[in-house]
């Protein structure tokens, strides 16, 4: 079997990060014929939280899903725990944006969270009352226990967030991969989500989110990936998460009251 | 007639057809919701107009090869073949052009039925074999059915009716959210094509008794039908599926009493029916349903509006606020709040400031969810919960007279 090189010089199945939670080596995504994600490597540490960061289209989502076969990939190879996506797909809850799907379905809150179970209840096996019940955990442990009942569309924004975030933890899974789980939610919502997320990191699970606002970066996250189509730096928030590596990945388009404000945070 | 019809007492070949027809109307109605949801429901006319260049192919093949041009097994596999093309020049045009898919359909749809309009033409004019009923393909007829056409129609009905059985749980995790099923391992586009294969299978074993004109409205009429009755996906699946029976098993039924009558307009017109049925009169989602709650909503605000000022001493100038309070027996004529008002309205105000602390309270998210500024806060807290609250305000306030 060929190796890839990595960037590092080391080859893919010998580097000992291969046992990584999500290791990426040269991804490549693209739209027509424009590079969405340029031969991007990413190695997610163990245990901890990760942050995807960087401008509007710099591919933060696209790299995400292109990990998860959920579009397709141009090159790239992707192995969660060392091994191939497709064996380890119960290992893997992934979250997408609120905005992919129409809340007007006619499902209910709890019918959603059930979708979580969907490999563990199986094509035709029946929904019984242990699925019921560990769907109403999640929902508690999210703080929608209350609106099992409820039709999804008569959600607020950061409710249906919070239901997209039970869905997930039903799968129990070891890796959780969120994509813009923050955008647009109310404040009770973030902070909702903030706990559960420390709380599955606490149980020694692995969460990598597609973030977008730097302000937060800090308190939320261990490690940063800073990305613009090409992987600009990766590293712990300490080490890696400053002016210079967003300048790098923001480019011009950090305004300059962000980076007056992202000078005070980062010291 | 009719009821002759309708009670299976036609004779054994009419009873067979309505009961074909029930069960091709049950398996259109549960594949509709599917596309329905998945939101690709006009995918299905360009399908089922896509199998008319094959009806014809088939049957100039069949003809001149010697048999019978009008065999209906040759027929439907000539149909299904054609319907398959059409879809997979669809998906190509879609996937592969930067045209968008209802301009793909559009295409696609006139171009295959154009087609099949020429080569029924030709058929027709140069008169080859024997080709009396092939237009019958188009809007469907009953009229000369035989035996074993029934039973396949029946069996095909329920073949689909299983295979939707046994896939429902990916099928509806792909409508409602297809990017968390590919990543929870499902093959979307596998499942696509699948709820594909089943709109084919309806519209081909449909064109019969339907017609390829019409099909498209049993794949869509019943599903949307059934979302004025319920919020849950399985329940809509299953009322549509029930609607989608009861239209084709009536149409089917009228259409067997008078001969000259088409059977796929019939049917369509069965479900259009229960259609503006559901519209005006299904609970909660109707027009109906709406207008009412509209009416009361309005009403509970003058009131709530009322109250409030009676509770501030402010005059109330709005003489719908001043009929609704007098109505209740909470002002006297001269709009002097009564004994009852009074207690009313200071309720009322009481209310906003236990309101305005639950609101406050992260706790207790649900209830304040429900703050409309009109709903008795007793409704959504317990009687302990609310004088937990009042401690945090104080005693009572008197209201002036």
């Amino acid at each position: 079997m060929l190796d890839l090189i990595c960037e590092d010089g080391t080859t893919f199945t010998e580097n000992s990060l291969a046992q990584s939670p999500l290791a990426i080596r040269g991804l490549t995504v693209t739209y027509g014929q424009k590079p969405a994600v340029f031969s991007v490597d990413m190695t997610v540490q163990p245990g901890e939280m990760t942050a995807i960061i960087g401008p509007n289209g710099a591919g933060k989502s696209t790299m995400l899903k292109a990990a998860l076969g959920v579009i397709p990939s141009v090159s790239g190879r992707v192995q969660i725990f060392g091994k191939p996506l497709q064996d380890q797909r119960a290992r893997v809850a992934y979250v997408p944006q609120r905005a992919s799907v129409d809340w007007d379905f006619p499902t209910r809150v709890i019918d959603v969270v059930l979708m979580g179970l969907y490999r563990q209840v199986g094509l035709l096996g029946r929904i019984r009352g242990q699925h019921r019940a560990s769907a109403l955990d999640c929902l508690t442990r999210v703080g929608m226990a209350d609106f099992a009942d409820r039709q999804i569309g008569q959600l607020s924004g950061g409710q249906q967030q919070r239901v997209f975030l039970a869905r997930a933890l039903a799968q129990d899974a070891d890796l959780y991969l969120l994509d813009e789980p923050f955008a647009g939610v109310d404040a009770a919502t973030e902070k909702a989500i903030i706990t559960v997320l420390k709380s599955l990191r606490a149980e020694g699970k692995t969460v990598v989110v597609v973030h977008h606002d730097l302000a937060t970066v800090t308190e939320y996250f261990d490690n940063v990936f800073l990305i613009n189509t090409r992987k600009v730096a990766e590293g712990s928030v300490e080490t890696t998460f400053n002016t210079v590596t967003l300048q790098a990945a923001y480019g011009g388009r950090l305004a300059a009251t962000q980076v007056e404000q992202l000078n005070q945070i980062t010291g | 007639m009719i009821w002759d019809a309708l009670l299976l007492q036609l004779g054994y070949n009419a009873t067979l057809v309505s009961v074909g027809a029930a069960l091709l109307g049950a398996a259109a109605g549960i594949t509709g919701t599917f596309l329905f949801l998945r939101k690709r429901a006009l995918v299905a006319d360009a399908v089922s107009h896509a199998t008319l260049p094959g009806v014809c192919l088939a049957f100039l093949v069949m003809a001149s090869l010697g048999g019978d041009g009008r065999n209906l097994i040759g027929l439907l596999i000539g149909s299904a073949l054609s319907a398959w093309v059409g879809l997979w020049c669809l998906n190509w045009l879609t996937l592969r052009t930067r045209l968008a898919e209802d301009a793909a359909i559009g295409a696609v749809l006139s171009t295959f039925f154009g087609f099949g309009v020429v080569l029924l033409t030709v058929i027709q004019t140069a008169g080859i074999g024997r080709q009396a009923g092939l237009e019958g393909f188009l809007l469907g007829s009953t009229a000369g059915m035989l035996f074993n056409d029934a039973l396949m129609i029946a069996g095909g009905g329920a073949a689909t009716l299983v295979i939707i059985a046994l896939t429902r749980r990916a099928l509806t995790l792909v409508s409602f959210d297809p990017e968390y099923a590919s990543a929870q391992g499902i093959n979307v586009s596998q499942v696509d094509m699948l709820m594909m294969g089943l709109v084919m299978a309806v519209t081909v074993i449909g064109l019969k008794i339907v017609g390829l004109i019409l099909i498209v409205a049993l794949l869509i009429i019943p599903a949307v039908t059934a979302r004025f009755w319920s919020e849950r996906s399985d329940i809509v699946v299953l009322l549509a599926g029930i609607f989608g029976a009861t239209a084709a098993y009536v149409g089917a039924g009228v259409s067997a009493s008078a001969p000259n009558l088409p059977t796929g307009p019939l049917i369509v017109l069965m479900s259009a029916g229960l259609f503006a049925l559901s519209l005006f009169f299904a609970p909660s989602r109707g027009v109906m349903a709406a207008v009412i709650r509209q009416q009361r909503f309005q009403r509970r605000v003058h009131l709530r509006q009322g109250l409030l000022a009676l509770a501030q001493g402010q005059p109330i100038y709005e003489n719908l606020t001043l009929r609704l309070l007098g109505r209740a027996g909470l002002v006297r004529p001269d709009g002097v709040a009564t004994e009852i008002g009074r207690a009313r309205a200071a309720k009322a105000l009481r209310d906003e400031k236990r309101w305005e602390i639950l609101r406050r309270d992260h706790a207790h998210e649900a209830a304040a969810e429900l703050y409309d500024g009109l709903r008795e806060i007793e409704t959504v807290l317990t009687p302990d919960e609310i004088r937990e609250i009042d401690t945090k305000i104080g005693p009572p306030q008197e209201i002036p007279t």
